[in-house]
């Protein structure tokens, strides 16, 4: 067997491990079931809430918010950040005030964005947003600002004007730097739609979450955790993937 | 010159400094003729990058000008081969080289048309698709020259741009310059550092002074055309050619002295 081969073998066999363990140590009661039920009675739950529709339909709802979210703060920060990096006077203008901001903690503010867009979905919306704006303005700025001048010059000479300059050179050349702020601030919008989702939202997995707290139904409890855990897990592969075929030129070792 | 192709008027270039300015260029005038390959040697900083980068309309002279006489046609006023690499690393080897033309807004057939041509030219038409990083040093400075040629400019501009490269790959690709260029004949100014190359490759030899970027000699190079670099490099004439460029060249290469401990 190759070391490859290996590795891989070993990080499937240890969550499978850990949850034949969490079964056993549920079953012979070593651990308090009312806080950690078993795995396979997780699964049950997990069927019946897929049955009945509950689960697929708050999954979907916290995705769709989750996805307008990423474009709404993303759009606008690739194009801010793009003409940060181009712009010396834009960025002398847009760095201190996103300077000032940033170190705000984004779930601090979940109260305020509540009593700016109401309870409704604009408010998951707009925390989604703010997860997504942050880390993509900054790495998209800091990621033009790094493409050597020369690259810029090459494009003058060769007769790229405004728009061509953001497509030809200033995107692809910051397009390592920009993905990475893209998994960041995928990555927080992710975390702020279940914390947002938690505070008056009728619907959505950081709903199902919190109500089956309240109602004490541990077991739903659980299955809305791992069906984040799980968007978050597909999230990370896909934009790896994204990463793959955007960035091809990338020497890769 | 009664067909300059290029003229440079009193071209004047100062860097401002924190410590004061720095005179690049000081007044520089002289003409290369329609179809003319016109090198310039000089030793490092001596202001060759500079020259070429007002030609380009990449830098403003301090004072002066550079003027490029239009021929018919729409054809981009010049087209530059950079010192160092200059290739996009996202893009293909045929992106790059159509990269002149696809700016232009130049029709998707003609593109494929004209880069198959250079690629071909080059001997680069295996690596069409691959990436910069995927390419040795000589292929990227063969893409950077079919990028150039691709977009048929009124003049080329080289800075230096075998000078990266061994000894070997420096000769052949000399060659194949010479080869495309001949079938071409376009207005070229091609810098460097290496007098083997200027005498091999030019019509017209400029010598440039490390004194405020001075011409200091103008050479003629009596050789045919189409030249084969090493036959050339065998005869009594390139020998003698290459001891009068020189000696123009010695008094110009100041070794730096040490700076004494403080
Ligand atoms: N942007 C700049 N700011 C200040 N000084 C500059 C700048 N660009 C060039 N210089 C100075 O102008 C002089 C000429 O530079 P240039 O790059 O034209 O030299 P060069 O002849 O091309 O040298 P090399 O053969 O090493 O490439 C040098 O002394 C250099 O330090
Ligand atoms: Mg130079």
């Amino acid at each position: 067997m190759s070391v490859d081969a290996r590795d891989r073998l070993l990080s499937v066999a240890s969550p499978i491990a850990l949850f034949v363990l969490w079964e056993i140590a549920a079953r012979a009661h070593w651990i308090d079931v009312r806080f950690y039920p078993a795995p396979s009675s997780i699964a049950r739950t997990f069927g019946t809430m897929l049955a009945n529709g509950t689960l697929l339909a708050n999954t979907l709802i916290t995705l769709e918010r989750f996805a307008i979210g990423i474009v709404v703060g993303g759009v606008p920060a690739l194009l801010l950040g793009l003409a940060m990096g181009l712009y010396r006077p834009i960025y002398a203008i847009v760095d201190p005030l996103i300077s000032a901001t940033y170190p705000v903690p984004k779930s601090a503010i979940l109260p305020l964005i509540l009593l700016v867009f109401g309870i409704g979905e604009a408010s998951k919306i707009a925390m989604v947003a703010i997860g997504m704006f942050y880390p993509v303005v900054i790495n998209t700025a800091a990621g033009v600002r790094q493409i050597d001048r020369m690259y810029f010059d090459v494009g003058r000479n060769y007769g790229a004007r405004g728009w061509a300059v953001f497509r030809t050179i200033a995107f692809p050349g910051a397009l390592p730097v920009i993905m990475t702020g893209v998994k960041l601030g995928a990555g927080l919008g992710l975390i702020l739609i279940a914390v947002a989702e938690m505070l008056g939202a009728p619907s959505g997995l950081g709903f199902v979450i919190l109500n089956a707290w309240q109602i004490f139904q541990v077991n739903v409890m659980y299955v809305g955790i791992i069906t984040i855990a799980v968007i978050g897990f597909a999230l990370t592969v896909l934009l790896n993937e994204v990463e793959r075929i955007l960035i091809p030129a990338r020497p890769r070792h | 010159m009664a067909d300059a192709k290029i003229r440079f008027e009193q071209v004047e270039k100062r860097f401002f400094l924190r410590d004061g300015e720095h005179v690049a260029l000081g007044g520089v005038s002289f003409e290369v003729g329609s179809g003319e390959f016109f090198v310039i040697v000089g030793p490092s900083g001596c202001g060759k990058t500079t020259l070429l980068r007002i030609a380009a309309g990449l830098e403003a002279p301090t004072s002066g000008r550079v003027t490029i006489a239009r021929g018919d046609g729409d054809r981009p006023e010049n087209a530059m081969v950079f010192q160092g690499e200059s290739l996009f690393p996202w893009m293909t080897v045929r992106e790059n080289a159509a990269y002149g033309l696809r700016m232009r807004g130049a029709p998707r057939a003609q593109i494929d048309d004209v880069v198959g041509h250079y690629l071909d030219r080059t001997g680069l038409r295996a690596f069409a698709d691959a990436f910069p990083h995927q390419l040795s040093g000589g292929m990227k400075q063969r893409v950077s020259i079919a990028r150039a040629f691709a977009c048929d400019p009124e003049v080329l501009l080289m800075d230096e741009p075998f000078s990266a490269l061994d000894e070997q790959n420096r000769t052949l690709l000399q060659q194949e310059l010479l080869r495309i260029w001949d079938e071409t004949k376009k207005t070229v100014v091609f810098i460097t550092h290496s007098v083997d190359e200027a005498v091999s490759l030019g019509d017209r030899i400029m010598v440039m002074s490390s004194d405020r970027g001075r011409p200091k000699a103008f050479v003629d190079v009596p050789f045919t055309r189409p030249r084969s670099v090493l036959d050339l490099r065998a005869t009594p004439e390139y020998g003698r050619l290459f001891g009068d460029i020189w000696a123009e060249l010695r008094d110009e290469i100041r070794f730096p002295v040490p700076e004494p401990a403080a």
